[in-house]
């Protein structure tokens, strides 16, 4: 019997994290962000935020709706559109806080905290605006014979990783079929507590070799899991395995978005139009269905 | 053989493609429509060793059509997945062409936003991966719009990659990974071998002077004394170029999509 069960909902999730905390989002740009637990965290009361990723829409709209406090960021990007708009204008008024990374310098730190580590060394940055911009940031002398001097990228430790993932169990085992799984696992490996949301939950996942080997991390850094399908719309769930959820992202949609980035009262218009409702399944109707969003072409790049 | 009839666009795929010659197993990555179509056709003629991937996550010893609407009939060498980009970057074993938004006369590129960066003017890009490639591997870059707004006269607004300026280099760092190798331009092709890595202008474009790109570059330039035009593509290139791009995407690249040899005024 299956004594282990991490079965929540969206908004029990959302009930566990607190004002203040550290979040880490997985996924990249327009790609696999766990945008239902977004919406779930723009629902509840939450706020000053410090949001960690390789941002998109996640990122913007916690920022227009005021949850944020600092961004620590790769990029925030929808990849067609080069600079996610909401946060374009919260960043031109300078009403957040930032740390700019370079993209690899953010799977470092995470990389740091997954390990316990204060740091770890690497030469990017140096030579650099980054080490200007941010002086908080040292760096240090290799104790061996070479004597390099590397920067000491500070761990970016999470106090909870939202993730999206095609696949999980109740005892939080997952499958992610992914083109690329991104740094999902580190998101998950830096963080004291992970919340996956999937398009499909099953009790136990019992399979065969190669798909184990589509486990992205293990169960026991996860948390809890919530079973939300089609919960990373607008943004794409590609599957690169037949018979498993896939979807592109919702082009159309996001136009619609970066539309309202740039109207007056912009943000209270797409809440309105989109976010009214009580939860998810209002979301989806509002536009189009669940079966217009698993229908979605994936995108060729 | 060299054609006279072909665009601008398709000579600068050209000039874009021979940054890679010569790097042999090197992963090239070209960011941007014309540096993308570059890579392949480095890739399908002087350069086969290149490693290049289908523009998402996997390698391809097949380089993709542009605009192609399915995946149907592609086919795969490899895995690529953003961390083992990291890890090949880290590692040395790339050379990307990448597109500034200003450049200064040390090499360095600016991505992240034009002003002062807490409180940007207007916010571009970020920094991305700007850092990390420039201090670890070879970068060149393209320009399409040769002015001084791209070509500063002073340091750019943010410096995103490094450089050859001594002052921003700390005692003890490593720079020898660190290279700008070319940067090409809707004007000409210029190089950081000059002395003390002094930019020169290594072949103009045809109908292009010396002085009027001197007189878009907001620093001096040299001329490198072989100082040559800009090779014409070959038949051979221009028929590559329209596999790789097969609905003339390319024609939307420059504005009014200009023919590669200026009509005499």
């Amino acid at each position: 019997m299956n004594t282990l069960n991490k079965e929540m909902t969206p908004a029990g999730i959302v009930a566990q994290l607190r004002d203040g905390m550290t979040l880490g989002i997985g996924g990249w740009g327009p790609r696999r962000k766990p945008m239902a637990l977004v919406r779930e965290i723009l629902r509840s009361p939450l706020k000053d935020l410090t949001v960690v990723g390789y941002g998109g829409m996640d990122m913007g709209m916690l920022c227009a709706a005021g949850k944020v406090r600092k961004l620590i960021y790769g990029f925030v990007s929808l990849d067609f559109v080069p600079l996610e708009p909401f946060f374009r204008h919260a960043r031109e008024a300078g009403s957040i806080e930032i740390m700019e990374l370079d993209e690899g310098l953010l799977h470092w730190g995470l990389r740091a905290a997954a390990m316990r580590l204060p740091f770890l060394p690497t030469r990017v940055g140096l030579g650099t605006d980054f080490v200007r911009v941010n002086p908080d940031v040292k760096a240090i002398a290799s104790p061996y014979a070479d004597g390099e001097v590397l920067l000491a990228m500070p761990a970016l430790k999470l106090d909870a990783a939202l993730v999206h993932v095609h696949k999980a169990d109740r005892r939080g085992n997952t499958r992610l079929y992914a083109p690329d799984p991104f740094f999902d696992e580190w998101f998950v490996r830096a963080a004291a507590r992970s919340y996956v949301s999937c398009e499909e939950l099953v009790d136990e996942i019992d399979s065969g070799e190669a798909d184990a080997h589509c486990n992205p991390f293990e169960r026991n850094l996860v948390s809890g899991v919530a079973c939300i399908p089609g919960g990373a719309h607008p943004t794409s769930n590609a599957a690169i395995v037949a018979g498993v959820t896939s979807y592109g992202w919702d082009a159309a949609h996001i136009k619609t978005y970066c539309a309202a980035a740039d109207a007056e009262d912009g943000w209270a218009g797409y809440c309105a139009q989109f976010l009214a409702g009580a939860d998810e399944a209002a979301y989806q109707s509002a536009v189009g269905g669940r079966d217009r969003i698993l229908a979605l072409p994936r995108q060729v790049m | 053989m060299a054609e006279t009839n072909f665009t601008l666009a398709e000579l600068l795929i050209c000039a874009c493609a021979d940054v890679w010659r010569g790097d042999g197993e090197v992963m090239a990555t070209g960011i941007g429509f014309i540096p993308r179509v570059a890579q392949g056709l480095a890739k399908r003629t002087h350069s086969p060793g290149l490693l290049i991937t289908d523009g998402e996550s996997c390698l391809t010893e097949t380089p993709v059509a542009l605009g192609a609407k399915t995946h149907e009939g592609r086919r795969y060498a490899g895995y690529m997945p953003y961390s083992r980009v990291f890890d090949t970057l880290w590692g040395g074993r790339r050379h990307a062409l990448v597109g500034p938004v200003q450049m200064d006369r040390w090499g360095q590129g600016n991505i992240a936003c034009i002003g002062d960066f807490h409180r940007p003017k207007r916010m571009m890009l970020g920094l991305r991966g700007f850092p990390g490639n420039s201090i670890d591997h070879t970068n060149s870059m393209f320009v399409p719009k040769h002015s001084t707004r791209v070509f500063v006269p002073g340091e750019v607004d943010v410096v995103c990659s490094v450089g050859y300026r001594d002052e921003r280099w700390r005692a003890g760092v490593r720079r020898d990974f660190a290279r700008v190798h070319r940067v090409v331009t809707n004007l000409c092709v210029m190089d950081f071998d000059g002395p003390d890595h002094a930019v020169r202008v290594i072949s103009l474009h045809p109908g292009v002077g010396f002085e009027e790109v001197q007189a878009d570059t907001g620093f001096p330039l040299l001329k490198a004394p072989d100082l040559h035009e800009t090779t014409h593509p070959t038949a051979e290139q221009l028929a590559i170029i329209r596999e790789l791009d097969p609905r003339d995407l390319r024609a939307r690249q420059i504005k009014d999509n200009p023919l590669g040899i200026r009509p005499v005024a």
